[in-house]
């Protein structure tokens, strides 16, 4: 019996996807900076296009520099494969359209991205799509809410800005127990401190924007799917029915494992146009190459602010992080104060975005979150005081002094 | 032997050169007929179909049993399976008397009887994958596709 040798994650954040470049031999990963791509010939270009073949026909599809983002996403979370896109929302509704028409529902839990319950509350329910939001801490809620029509169950691995952590593997159980996926947003945690797909997932999402990037110069998103569940069950006719998008063929039969991942790029994803760039995938390429790196700071920055935080009588409250480096905290003198704080901050930058290198601060209730009603917000976990830090990597002395200032200037009355 | 690991896999696809496909299909919407032009026009592989029903698949002779084609061909290097696992006891007895020394059950064509029967025989075995897929994992297709193939590697690859 032959033992393969596994490479660790960090070896795979670096290598995965990059082997030197056939053409030329550049070790770094190019840039294929190209709308499309020469066939050899007419009966290649036939092959392709059949989907019998593989090889690059455009970009909105498929391109060089982006299938490596894709496969080295697919390395680190343990998946069969991956798709990128423009953005975290764009990777959401392409697996939302992959697996759901109108008629059909959703089951999500109600601490997710402000950004996606509007999504799934507006936009995908106009299209005839509903949605049923439950709470992250009850499993046993998704239960009572997977219908016939449910095509799968949705979840956050640490909910934005809340910080709970889905039990994944309770909400893999009831997802398979009823026939369909457990979809996860793993942006919060990144596939260094929880891999959803080992805990039962069957599709994770990110917001490559995040910590994937790293440095905040891009926007892009990415889904990756374990290759495991089994969509030939009766309960997904877009993937084992005869498909008017692609002249009668049936994925399953056709694809195996592969069915979903083959219909969410050729059909899915070719029709919706939402493709990463290749400069974004290379600029997602390199910020993976220090994930392992990134991540081990930022918690361990985290840590040291949330223990400053814990011990000024200036702060209320902290929700601690369970896991990562995001989470919120409520200032004695409640959202006033929180102003204050904020608009005293030096280093740390004020703006809508986490996972960043330089350390981030805002007010859910007044940005990321000011689309919920303050039922939704008080049941996404959000207070209205509620101040949320994406912890760093800069000096922890100089965070702690700026913080230090902001806080001093929330207790005092203008 | 069964081969599970993809160096088997990998070693298996570099050594065969001839393929008798039972079961290849014409219909275009047939994955029978996807795997065989791309194995036709993407590779070097001799592939032939094994179907009584056709006489040939886009310029290539089909001949109606696998008997017929080792009688003209001498025995393929791998036998790739398209049929109904019921059927398919009888499709590894053919292999054997063909004289081959691998067979290839894709997708979904799942029979313990054959499968042992064949591993019995001393034939390299493999199980519900895709001679496709599997041969695109290590030629780069996957890669093109952002699927992954397990490859981690700083030689350049041979062009």
């Amino acid at each position: 019996m032959q033992h393969e040798h596994r490479f660790g994650f960090a070896t795979r954040a670096i290598h995965a996807g990059t082997p030197p470049d056939p053409a030329t031999g550049s070790r770094a990963a190019p840039i294929y900076q190209t709308a499309a791509y020469v066939f050899g010939s007419t009966e290649q270009a036939a092959e392709l296009f059949a989907l019998r073949s593989y090889g690059y026909i455009y970009s909105r599809i498929s391109n060089p520099t982006v299938a490596a983002f894709e496969e080295r996403m697919a390395s680190l979370e343990g998946g069969l494969g991956a798709i990128a896109f423009s953005s975290g929302l764009a990777a959401q509704l392409c697996t939302i359209l992959s697996l759901a028409q109108a008629g059909d529902h959703l089951v999500c839990a109600q601490n997710v991205y402000g950004g996606t319950v509007t999504q799934l509350s507006v936009t995908v329910k106009r299209m005839g799509i509903d949605t049923t939001f439950i709470s992250a801490e009850n499993p046993d809620a998704a239960r009572a809410a997977i219908g016939a029509k449910t095509k799968f169950l949705f979840v956050e691995t640490i909910g934005n800005p809340s910080g709970i952590v889905a039990d994944l593997r309770a909400f893999a159980a009831i997802a398979h127990e009823a026939g369909i996926p457990l979809v996860v947003d793993n942006t919060f945690a990144t596939p260094y401190l929880c891999r959803p797909i080992e805990l039962g997932a069957d599709i994770v999402l990110h917001s490559a924007t995040k910590f994937i990037n790293g440095h905040g110069t891009a926007i892009g998103g990415v889904l990756i799917e374990s290759g495991k569940f089994p969509w030939g069950n009766g309960r997904f006719p877009l993937l084992d029915t005869p498909s008017p998008g692609y002249h009668g063929k049936v994925f399953t039969e056709t694809f195996g494992e592969y069915a979903f991942l083959m219909r969410a790029r050729a059909e899915v994803s070719r029709d919706v146009g939402a493709a990463m760039s290749p400069m974004d995938a290379w600029l997602m390429l390199l910020g993976l190459e220090t994930l392992e790196l990134r991540m081990d700071r930022h918690v361990r920055n985290a840590r040291a602010v949330v223990d400053f935080l814990r011990n000024r009588p200036e702060v209320a409250w902290v929700r601690e992080p369970q896991m990562g480096s995001v989470f919120t905290f409520g200032l004695v003198g409640g959202r006033e104060a929180g102003r204050r704080f904020i608009d005293a901050l030096e280093l740390w930058s004020h703006l809508a975005n986490i996972g960043d290198a330089k350390s981030l601060v805002i007010h859910p209730a007044s940005t990321t979150h000011s689309q919920l009603s303050d039922e939704e917000l008080r049941l996404a976990g959000v207070e209205p005081e509620s101040i949320r830090l994406s912890v760093g990597l800069e000096e922890i002395d100089d965070l702690l002094w700026d913080l230090d200032n902001g806080l001093r200037a929330a207790v005092v009355s203008p | 032997m069964i081969l599970s690991t993809p160096a088997q896999i990998r070693d298996l696809l570099a050594r065969v050169r001839t393929i008798a496909m039972v079961g290849a299909s014409s219909n275009a919407l047939r994955p029978s007929y996807t795997v065989f032009s791309y194995l036709r026009t993407q590779t070097p592989y001799d592939v032939a179909p094994i179907n009584p029903t056709l006489t040939e698949i886009d310029g290539i002779e089909a001949y109606p049993t696998l008997a017929a084609y080792a009688k003209q061909r001498g025995a393929p290097d791998v036998v790739d399976v398209f049929r109904k696992p019921s059927e398919v006891v009888g499709v590894v007895n053919d292999a054997i008397a063909a004289g081959a020394r691998a067979i290839w059950f894709q997708y979904g064509v799942i029979n313990d009887e054959a499968i042992a029967l064949a591993d019995r025989a001393g034939f390299d075995v493999v199980v519900d994958r895709c001679m496709k897929v599997e041969h695109a994992r290590f030629c780069g297709g996957l890669s093109t596709s952002g699927l992954n193939s397990g490859l981690i590697t700083s030689r350049r690859p041979l062009v």
